[in-house]
């Protein structure tokens, strides 16, 4: 079975803090890391690997210095690894992301399965999944929870509002993985080894794939930032602390009382 | 537009420390930007000695936006109802369609959509396309981007606002990208830009901290996802009408490749939360997973519905569905009850448009009392009985 897998180096946004001062993000001292929906996205292409044999191949588009992103997703037993670096990808929203990487897909080949995050932490958007299944016009299984293949046919289970979706389809597909469908492995001592010596990570650029310069980058984006901003604060409510728990429930209800909102 | 920087540039480092997305280095006494810069300008103002510009750039669009016209709101069809999402859309789309000096349309795919039409019109749609039969029975996204870009080629909406659920976030890109227009995910506001006339998307981005907010300026239809409750749903018009427009479907059944086999519960209580007018969270302040059930207990009294941190879900203590924040549901109960929650940013993305956020820690810094209105610091274990009690004896009361 050959396995694609699409990774994002972001920022730990768990890390950023706003400066309360200048009200404007602290970037200083935030580790860049593997995008965490993505490790769950590696670990379920490891687990099919292990149960059907085959490849996996990790993805990721990003400047140079994504390369160790990549080089944790080998150690963690990727077998190759792809990264996909060129200025004229630079500005890329959702529409030339995923134009670029499902033409990367295209220039590697063959693929059974290809898995993803359900979002990046950093743009929080959950839509180069989808639209690089557009692109490669197969089929896209979202927010997948759980993954049967047998055969030619996989069936997973897909978070949705008021449970879980059973759905089943013909492969090639491309599923895009929530956090509760696994528990990513640590690298092995082994894998560190073998990504850090031997030079896995292929690189490709532009002018490597059959490519519409005009739809990469900025230049192929429909979308615009116009601003960004930190959003507004809530105001300062009433903080109850009395010395036991008994006076400060009963203070509460009064003051909820009073407010009519009970 | 691009960023441009010049020779202007002294290599003070202020953009490099500004610059959200950590696109920019300093080599050789000089900034410049990778390829990971979104060209969001936040270096532009920054910039002491003005030597970052932002520059237009050539673009090959081939679409006449004068051909495209009015607002469109996908209505979610969900157990032969319609979503509470798209009727909070309805009543935003109206303004804008009303600024724009648009009509307000709605779409219905479903196997009986027809019938949902009235109610679309009740809240404010002056046109419902409906495309309805067997193959749409179930949420398919072949079946359903079919139908939406068929609409689309042949209405032409300037417009098209999507709820960002889990079916609506699967459509919108597919659709999105099948047009080739633009989309930006997860809004959680919407206007119209002054300039440009544009519509402005505004939506919490890396991690909610920041707010961008975005323009589709050369694509069209402008199209968007909208977290649920971040508008509130227009007054029913009792008897108001519009134009209906039935669409036929024009897929096979054949062309649609997966199949839906069943819906697999998997909540406590329920899990639609989205939709609920109260709801009590629980985080790692609990201790353990036994004293959930304080939380259960709290919301049962209290008529809600249990939503949970991202830490006890990580933890294994409730199913992923409960988990309220960035990567979780959005909510916008009556009441929201935080209850153990220390309150990171990522939690707060998902629930701060509660009507009155109530919050019980221990720690008097945590974060959670910042945006609580009414803030408890005690310890949980010992407050959740008591006040499950009084919300029982209220109860009782009423009764």
């Amino acid at each position: 079975m050959d396995i694609v897998v699409c990774i994002k180096q972001v920022p730990d946004t768990t890390e950023v803090k706003i400066d309360p001062k200048t009200n404007t993000l602290v970037r200083q001292g935030v580790p860049s890391i593997v995008n965490p929906f993505d490790k769950n996205a590696i670990e379920a292409g490891l687990r099919l690997k292990e149960k059907y044999g085959g490849k996996v191949t990790v993805v990721s588009m990003g400047p140079p210095q994504a390369n160790d992103a990549l080089k944790e997703c080998l150690a963690m037993g990727a077998d190759e690894a792809v990264l996909v670096s060129d200025r004229a990808f630079g500005g890329a929203d959702t529409l030339a992301t995923s134009y670029t990487l499902a033409s990367t897909i295209r220039t590697l080949g063959h693929f059974d399965v290809i898995l993803c995050g359900k979002q990046a932490i950093d743009g929080d958007t959950a839509q180069v999944g989808p639209e690089m299944a557009e692109h490669l016009g197969i089929t896209q299984l979202t927010y997948v929870a759980r993954i049967d293949i047998q055969g030619d046919k996989v069936q997973v289970y897909r978070e949705h509002e008021e449970g879980y979706e059973v759905v089943e389809a013909k492969l090639p597909v491309l599923m895009s993985v929530v956090k509760s469908i696994n528990v990513p492995r640590y690298p092995t001592v082994k894998g560190i080894m073998k990504a850090v010596h031997k030079d896995k990570i292929r690189v490709l650029s532009a002018k490597d794939m059959e490519v519409d310069m005009d739809r990469l980058g900025l230049k192929g984006s429909a979308t615009q930032v116009r601003q960004i901003f930190t959003p507004p604060q809530r105001g300062q409510g009433i903080l109850i602390r009395q010395d036991s728990a008994r006076k400060s429930v009963d203070e509460l209800m009064a003051k909820l009382t009073d407010a009519k909102i009970v | 537009m691009a960023i441009q920087f010049t020779d202007a540039c002294i290599g003070c480092g202020a953009c490099e420390a500004q610059c959200p997305f950590g696109a920019i280095e300093i080599k050789d006494g000089k900034a410049r930007n990778n390829a990971a810069c979104t060209a969001c300008g936040a270096c532009v103002d920054i910039c002491p000695v003005g030597a970052i510009l932002r520059v237009e750039e050539e673009k090959k669009v081939e679409i006449n936006k004068e051909d495209y016209k009015n607002v469109w709101v996908y209505m979610e069809i969900a157990g032969g109802k319609l979503r509470n999402v798209g009727l909070e859309l309805l009543g935003q789309g109206r303004k804008l369609a009303d600024g724009l000096g648009e009509k307000l349309a709605a779409v219905l795919i479903g196997e009986n959509a027809e019938a949902l039409a009235k109610e679309a019109f009740a809240y404010g749609a002056d046109i419902a396309y409906v495309v309805e039969g067997p193959e749409y029975q179930h949420y398919t996204t072949d079946a359903y981007t079919a139908a939406c870009e068929d609409l689309i080629k042949t209405y032409k909406p300037s417009v098209m606002l999507f709820g960002a659920t889990n079916d609506g976030r699967d459509l919108g890109p597919r659709i999105a990208c099948r047009i080739g227009t633009g989309l930006t995910a997860d809004c959680t506001g919407l206007g119209i830009d002054e300039a440009t006339g544009f519509i402005a998307w505004t939506r919490p981005t890396f991690g909610g901290n920041i707010m961008a907010t975005i323009l589709c300026p050369d694509h069209r239809p402008q199209m968007g996802t909208v977290r649920p409750n971040v508008f509130k749903k227009p007054e029913r018009v009792e008897g108001r009408t519009g134009e209906l427009i039935k669409v036929p479907g024009k897929i096979r059944a054949a062309e649609i490749r997966t199949k839906f086999l069943q819906i697999i519960d998997a909540c406590t209580g329920s899990c639609n939360l989205e939709e609920a007018q109260i709801v009590v969270s629980g985080g790692r302040g609990l201790g353990s997973q036994e004293n959930l059930k304080l939380v259960e207990n709290l919301a049962e009294a209290m008529g809600g519905m249990v939503g949970a941190s991202r830490a006890i879900v990580d933890a294994g203590w409730i199913d992923a569905l409960h988990q309220v924040g960035q990567t979780g549901k959005t909510v916008a109960p009556k009441i929201y009850v935080a209850c153990g929650i220390s309150g990171a940013i990522q939690h707060l993305a998902g629930m701060t448009s509660s009507d009155v956020i109530i919050a019980i820690n221990k720690d008097p810094e945590a974060p959670i009392f910042k945006v609580a209105d009414y803030g408890v610091v005690g310890d949980v274990l010992e407050v959740l009985p008591l006040l499950t009690e009084e919300f029982r004896k209220l109860r009782q009361e009423r009764n």
